[in-house]
């Protein structure tokens, strides 16, 4: 798998070459060329804004079928907590934990279960470790993959721990194994995602060399046959007593849950991708007290219920949340599995994508360039020219992966030039 | 063919929101160098000093920065009130910052003493009623 991995990518013949996603991208990753939409997989992180923007919904999200179940000799589904908070009127998780089997999966192991032994851990990590304070939260991906492109120096800060969805699916693995004795290969784990960046993630892990994650299903795919499920296993009366997790594991859905479950005052949560960076930008800067133990960030509004892959309206998923959590006891999960590995097991290295040349001096003759031709340019960042900004397109000019008459404006001034000439022939 | 890079910012007092723009500017700059990040660092956090107490001690100013391929130069220069004792300004804790600006968290007396901690070289002229110029170097 290469380095830059994404799920995001374009349906070509849905692309009508428009400029909404280059102007959304928070990283500046996408360029029209020829009309049509190109993504720099080394600049994506895989925030899924340009998924969100897309009226033509030429932006799509790789994402494996459902169908995939049929590959393995027994499936365990790994169901986002985020995903609770899709159905109307839920007052029990048991229903959908008991519909996703109905579905078709052998076992179910809720990442809400996993997400209390990550708190557990975390709680340990940022008291073990406040010369490292703040400690910033790597469950989201978006996130982990910006701050290994652009904030250097916030690499060290990151939590070394993998995410909830790693540590169900190695729990639910060792727990297959043990009831059906087959070997690994024949477990299917299926995370149900609310996002491309957790598809990303699975596919080319950060801090850790493989996913234990076998096949990652969009939310939104398999939703209508959810709810009919759900509906079906009521009316049966099949509903199963399968959840293991309380509060704190269910509050990660969204923004808050995770700082939540870590039982301090001393935190700052950020959603939204463009306020993540403005907060990455200030903790670069220094400009937070060295008292605040810990930074969570999720690239989506509201958290993981609003990715892009989910169905409800993140606002309303918090409110359906919240309503569900309201009976739960605190936490169900108060030990951490002695047999689980939930340390990262690789450095995690800067990747400076963005730098201009190949070394200073080149670096340096390149950034007069784009100064020199930034003043010819309007300053209109139009985006006609198929760059998010006039300095977009100026840096891709002097990278040589574009031309000044690539600018209408300054196209035109070319043609009435010479037109001009032609008519004084 | 042109050996450094020069970048002037105005820093203007009438907006706080604006404050830190320039440091910003010429991190991101550095950044797309292939500065090693731990100058980065040292830069954004000295300029942002500078920055922030022009705004709130000289009513702005102007910054003039140079980066070669060597090092990189930041000069701020105002026409602000002047430091009266510039050893007891270097003091770490000592601040004239007006309450209003100590509300908004700052005036804790370390501007100058950070600027001096995260540059290589610095050096301030001042003036009482003519300015301060203050400039300082740090090193690739």
């Amino acid at each position: 798998m290469s380095e830059f991995y994404t799920s995001v990518h374009l349906d070509k013949d849905l692309c009508k070459g428009c400029i909404n996603c280059i102007k959304r991208c928070p990283t500046e990753a996408i360029r029209v060329r020829n009309g049509k939409a190109v993504i720099k997989k080394e600049y994506c992180i895989d925030c899924g804004e340009c998924i969100r923007i897309c009226k033509n919904h030429a932006k799509l999200a790789t994402t494996d079928s459902m169908d995939n179940i049929h590959k393995y000799k027994y499936v365990v589904a790994l169901p986002a907590p985020s995903l609770y908070a899709q159905a109307n009127n839920l007052d029990d998780v048991n229903i959908v934990l008991s519909a996703l089997k109905e579905m078709g999966f052998d076992d179910v192991f809720e990442v809400s279960a996993a997400a209390e032994v990550v708190s557990l851990l975390s709680r340990r990590y940022i008291e073990e470790n406040k010369d490292k304070w703040p400690i910033i939260s790597t469950a989201c991906p978006s996130v982990v993959r910006l701050i290994r492109v652009r904030f250097p120096n916030l690499v060290e800060h990151m939590m070394p721990i993998r995410p909830p969805m790693e540590i169900a699916a190695e729990m639910a693995r060792k727990r297959a194994i043990e009831k059906t004795g087959l070997p690994s290969k024949d477990i299917g784990i299926f995370f149900l995602s609310p996002c491309p960046a957790k598809v990303t993630s699975v596919k080319s892990p950060i801090g850790y060399e493989k996913s234990n994650v076998d096949q990652v299903v969009a939310i939104k795919d398999i939703y209508p046959k959810l709810i009919s499920a759900m509906t079906h296993v009521v009316e049966q009366n099949k509903v199963e007593e399968l959840s293991q997790s309380g509060k704190i594991g269910i509050g990660w859905g969204r923004i808050g849950g995770e700082a939540a479950g870590l039982l301090t005052d001393s935190y700052l949560a950020a959603d939204g991708i463009e306020n993540v960076i403005k907060v990455l930008e200030d903790l670069e800067d220094r400009k937070f007290s060295k008292t605040l133990s810990f930074i969570e960030l999720n690239a989506c509004t509201g958290g993981c219920v609003g990715g892009v892959l989910q169905v409800e309206n993140p606002f309303l998923a918090i409110v359906k949340l919240k309503g569900l959590r309201k009976y739960l006891p605190v936490a169900k999960i108060h030990e951490a599995p002695p047999d689980i590995h939930p340390e990262w097991t690789q450095d995690v290295e800067y990747l400076p994508v963005f730098k201009l040349g190949e070394n200073m001096v080149e670096s340096l003759n390149m950034m007069n360039q784009v100064d020199e031709l930034c003043k010819k340019f309007p300053g209109l960042d139009c985006g006609s020219c198929g760059a998010p900004t006039c300095r977009a397109l100026a840096r891709d000019i002097v990278r040589g992966a574009a031309n000044e008459k690539d600018c209408i404006h300054i196209l035109r001034e070319y043609i009435h030039k010479i037109s001009d000439e032609f008519s004084h022939l | 063919m042109s050996d450094s890079l020069k970048l002037q910012y105005v820093i203007s007092d009438e907006d706080f929101t604006r404050a830190g723009e320039a440091s910003g500017d010429v991190k991101a700059k550095l950044k797309m160098m292939g500065v090693n990040p731990e100058v980065i660092r040292k830069v954004s956090i000295a300029m942002y000093e500078g920055e922030i107490n022009m705004v709130i001690h000289a009513n702005g100013g102007v910054i003039d920065v140079i980066i070669t391929t060597k090092d990189i130069t930041m000069i701020l220069k105002d026409k602000g009130p002047g430091i009266k004792d510039v050893d007891l300004a270097m003091q770490a804790g000592y601040s004239t910052a007006s309450e209003n600006v100590r509300a908004l968290g700052f005036g804790a007396g370390m501007g100058l003493p950070n600027m001096k901690k995260y540059s290589d070289e610095m050096n301030i002229e001042t003036e009482i009623g003519v300015g301060t110029t203050v400039t300082m170097k740090v090193y690739f």
